[in-house]
């Protein structure tokens, strides 16, 4: 895993690239812009952005680990700093801190079926992660990705989950919370689709991101599918001003979400899941 | 019906039904096909089946003025759909479409209503397994109420 | 840093003056007790004159005063407001500045505050040991704190030896005192009797070592170590409060939705204090700023606590929004979490967020009432959720 240059000072990126994936959420590219020619990370790690002057996020890296010359994030405009971010254009800098935090174990889990499960902008810090298992798709087994979003509206990355969709070594299931007459997927939230799938608990691997509580359901869901508590990971997401372990604030009982996480195994988590205010 | 009886019986819904009332629900049984696009029910009318659904998809929808049909759920292959027949005023609250082509299983609620009235033991073991498939349905819906994918500034 | 001295010296009472003088001529800044605004602070000291000579500390559950003794004792209290973080761990930092020109900006960190050499006079055995602490969380991790690594290697640590525990103290309790064991460049007791006032003195370090060969001194004689020792054991006697930490992390987490977490919200008020006055606590906040330009910004560290209600905000709301959840946050990371995190326990008994708490909040009693009132909860069950 690479270590950050200098992990408290944010390095000038270059946006190349801004791209509306729907009414509120966005992807930057962005390139090096200081002499260095690349972004080395890996699936599940996540930057801290800076906008000048007004603060900084911590954003899951959502683009290709096999092409790191360019770093790319999806972001929700949901504040000072996500709203400044959303209005940036081509040549415009941003200040990157990263990558920092763990990571989905896209090469531990070769040789077992994978069921990648996506809420909202959950697909996002996901992404990394199928393209890497799409480089060695013959590494893995059976490999379902199931997507659940609020509305056909808020469908991220439509023609890559088309074009996926479209693969016969993936099967892809969409579902919207609610929908207009028109719609032809399905409805529900998406831990209704795994009792559509067929799961061999003692060779299965899932990854989870999305909303808490939809990630906390869904494991349930697994769980009564019997897949291991090991076997299954979430991604986490708490408050952070440093993104380094030093600053406290994302504390999810003992765990550093920055250090020990975003990628939790379910089994770690799991009793703190259920409580309150943790 | 020979047909009609193996398929049914393998049907999770059924699961552990006394042969003789098996015998009965298929006997109320028929089978349906529907274009795509075709409703199945309309909302107001009156309810006298349900459907257990074998391939396809039906969308259970409400027409608003201002958006049009909102679709609040959508079944799919293995899915019942429709417990109105069990409930007064027996009318259906929803509009069901097919959105492509589908193939179910209709079962005559109206008939099988009066069966229960008269055998509450069949009435007990439908209504049982309808109580499942409500809150079943009812979770799901709660669930997608909380809306977990809004943004609350 | 841990080479031993066993042979300890005495050094008489004008050594304290020629100790603070002669760090100054090395160019280093002397840090010590003084009296301010009606409590013993630590702050600059120029002579051994600006110590709380004659001063004593009493200390209550939400109540601390200064009370004159009218005698030559330089160290007769136990522990202020302050920590040495302050000074380690300073309240507010620039981080870097940056200079957006057109669509660039860069960051500049040349010209950041200076990092002076530390001499921290009067270190409690306590202290010392929540130094050891922060040490683990700022440097000893993967990331670390480089300002704070400078100042800490820097600092020469003079301890002092407990003499007047105050009434909240439970360092014996936490194996943190009232004697310092190590960790230290120097360390003195101080006594004080009818017929003299003198330090018996020991180094620590090769570098305690050669400071206290500058310094006046001789071997003790007669019953000076065994004075000496006097003053440790009578503080040990006189610590009041005690504190068992076996199993507590167990406790606190298994009784983690504990109705009694309901009773302690009763009183507490959130007011931060608590992990203002802990030597341990490290939890920060970053504010970015700039002119009216928006051209040029600062990036400012200052100390943050988990008591405020935005500590644990991500968009849609404050994780810990009731008082409940804040407070036994703090508890349960300092006395459980922080072993998990860091190894040690986060408390070293200094008992400061007792005296300092506006209504009183002890630790130990909470920690003890929840252990007391234990009822572990089920596991979660695999199917439902709590």
């Amino acid at each position: 895993m690479t270590v950050a240059l200098n992990p408290m000072i944010p390095e000038p990126f270059r946006v190349q690239h801004i791209r509306r994936e729907t009414h509120d959420t966005f992807t930057l590219e962005l390139r090096p812009d200081n002499g260095r020619i690349d972004f080395p990370f890996a699936p599940g790690q996540f930057n801290m952005l800076y906008a000048h002057g007004i603060g900084e996020v911590p954003i899951s890296i959502s683009g290709d680990p096999g092409v790191p010359e360019t770093l790319t994030h999806t972001l929700r405009s949901v504040g000072a700093v996500t709203g400044s971010l959303s209005g940036l254009k081509k040549g415009d800098r941003v200040g990157v801190r990263g990558p920092f935090g763990s990571t989905w174990p896209a090469d531990a889990s070769m040789g077992n079926d994978l069921i990648i499960i996506a809420g909202g902008i959950g697909l996002a810090p996901l992404r990394p992660l199928i393209y890497r298992m799409l480089q060695e798709r013959d590494r893995y087994g059976r490999v379902a990705i199931l997507y659940g979003t609020r509305s056909p509206n808020d469908i991220l990355y439509r023609d890559e989950l088309e074009a996926w969709r479209a693969r016969f070594d993936l099967d892809v299931s969409i579902t919207v919370d609610q929908a207009l007459s028109g719609w032809r997927g399905s409805i529900g939230v998406v831990s209704t689709l795994i009792g559509r799938i067929h799961i061999e608990s003692t060779r299965t691997v899932a990854f989870l991101c999305g909303p808490e509580v939809m990630m906390r359901f869904t494991a349930v869901e697994l769980r009564k599918h019997d897949v291991p508590t090991d076997r299954i990971f979430l991604s986490m997401e708490r408050n952070m001003k440093c993104g380094i372990g030093l600053c406290g604030h994302c504390q999810y009982g003992p765990a550093f979400v920055c250090k020990d996480g975003p990628v939790f195994p379910y089994g770690r988590i799991q009793s703190w899941l259920s409580r309150r205010e943790v | 019906m020979e047909n009609l009886e193996r398929i049914l019986s393998e049907h999770p819904f059924v699961k552990g039904l006394e042969p003789r009332y098996l015998e009965l629900v298929v006997g109320c049984a028929a089978n349906t096909l529907f274009k795509e696009g075709e409703y199945l029910f309309h909302e107001g009318e009156e309810a006298n089946n349900f459907y257990i659904i074998r391939h396809g998809k039906v969308a259970v929808e409400l027409y608003t003025p201002e958006r049009g049909a909102v679709i609040i759920d959508a079944l799919e292959e293995g899915d019942i759909l429709g417990w109105s027949w069990l409930i007064p005023p027996y009318h259906w609250h929803f509009d069901g479409r097919a959105i492509e082509q589908t193939r179910a299983i209709a079962l005559d609620g109206k008939c099988l209503r009066g069966k229960c009235e008269k055998d509450h033991d069949l009435g007990y073991e439908l209504l049982k397994r309808f109580a499942n498939v409500m809150e079943d349905r009812l979770e799901s819906t709660r669930m997608r109420l909380l809306d977990v994918y809004s943004v609350r500034a | 840093m841990k080479e031993q001295s066993t042979q300890k010296y005495f050094l008489d009472a004008a050594s304290i003056d020629a100790i603070i003088q002669t760090s100054m001529a090395d160019g280093c800044t002397v840090v010590g007790p003084v009296v301010r605004d009606g409590a013993i602070v630590y702050d600059t000291v120029k002579t051994a004159s600006d110590l709380p000579i004659g001063w004593r500390d009493e200390q209550k559950a939400k109540s601390y005063r200064l009370v004159r003794n009218d005698d030559k004792a330089m160290f007769a209290y136990a522990v202020g407001p302050h920590s040495w973080k302050r000074f380690l761990f300073p309240p507010t930092q620039r981080i870097f500045r940056s200079q957006r020109t057109g669509k660039k900006f860069e960051i500049n960190t040349n010209g950041e505050q200076s990092t002076p050499h530390y001499v921290f006079l009067g270190v409690r055995p306590c202290e010392v040991a929540a130094m050891a602490i922060q040490d683990r969380v700022l440097s000893g991790g993967a990331y670390i704190d480089d300002r704070y690594k400078t100042l800490r290697e820097r600092a020469f640590i003079i301890a002092v030896n407990c003499g007047h525990p105050a009434g909240m103290c439970f360092c014996a309790s936490m194996g943190t005192g009232p004697e310092v064991k190590n960790g230290f460049d120097i360390a003195l007791t101080e006594v004080l009797d009818e017929k003299a006032h003198f330090f018996a003195a020991e180094a620590g370090t090769v570098r305690g070592e050669q400071f206290l060969a500058r310094i006046p001194h001789r071997p003790l004689e007669n019953d000076e170590a065994e004075k000496a020792r006097q003053v440790v054991a009578q503080s040990r006697k006189r610590i009041a409060k005690s504190f068992d930490p076996a199993n507590i992390k167990e406790v606190l987490y298994e009784n983690f939705e504990h109705p009694y977490w309901d009773e302690v919200a009763k009183r507490c008020i959130s007011c931060a204090n608590c992990t203002l006055v802990c030597p341990t606590c490290f939890c920060t906040t970053v504010e970015d700023v700039t002119d009216l330009t928006g051209d040029n910004a600062e990036r400012w560290r200052r100390w943050d606590s988990c008591f405020t209600l935005d500590f644990s905000y991500i968009h849609g709301g404050t994780i810990r929004s009731s008082v409940r959840s804040r407070y036994r946050q703090w508890i349960t990371h300092k006395l459980a979490s922080w072993i998990d995190q860091f190894g040690t326990s986060g408390c070293v008994g200094c008992g400061r967020c007792i005296t300092w708490c506006p209504v009183g909040i002890d630790i130990t009693e909470e920690a003890l009432t929840v252990r007391n009132q234990s009822s572990p909860q089920r596991k979660p069950q695999e199917q439902g959720v709590a």
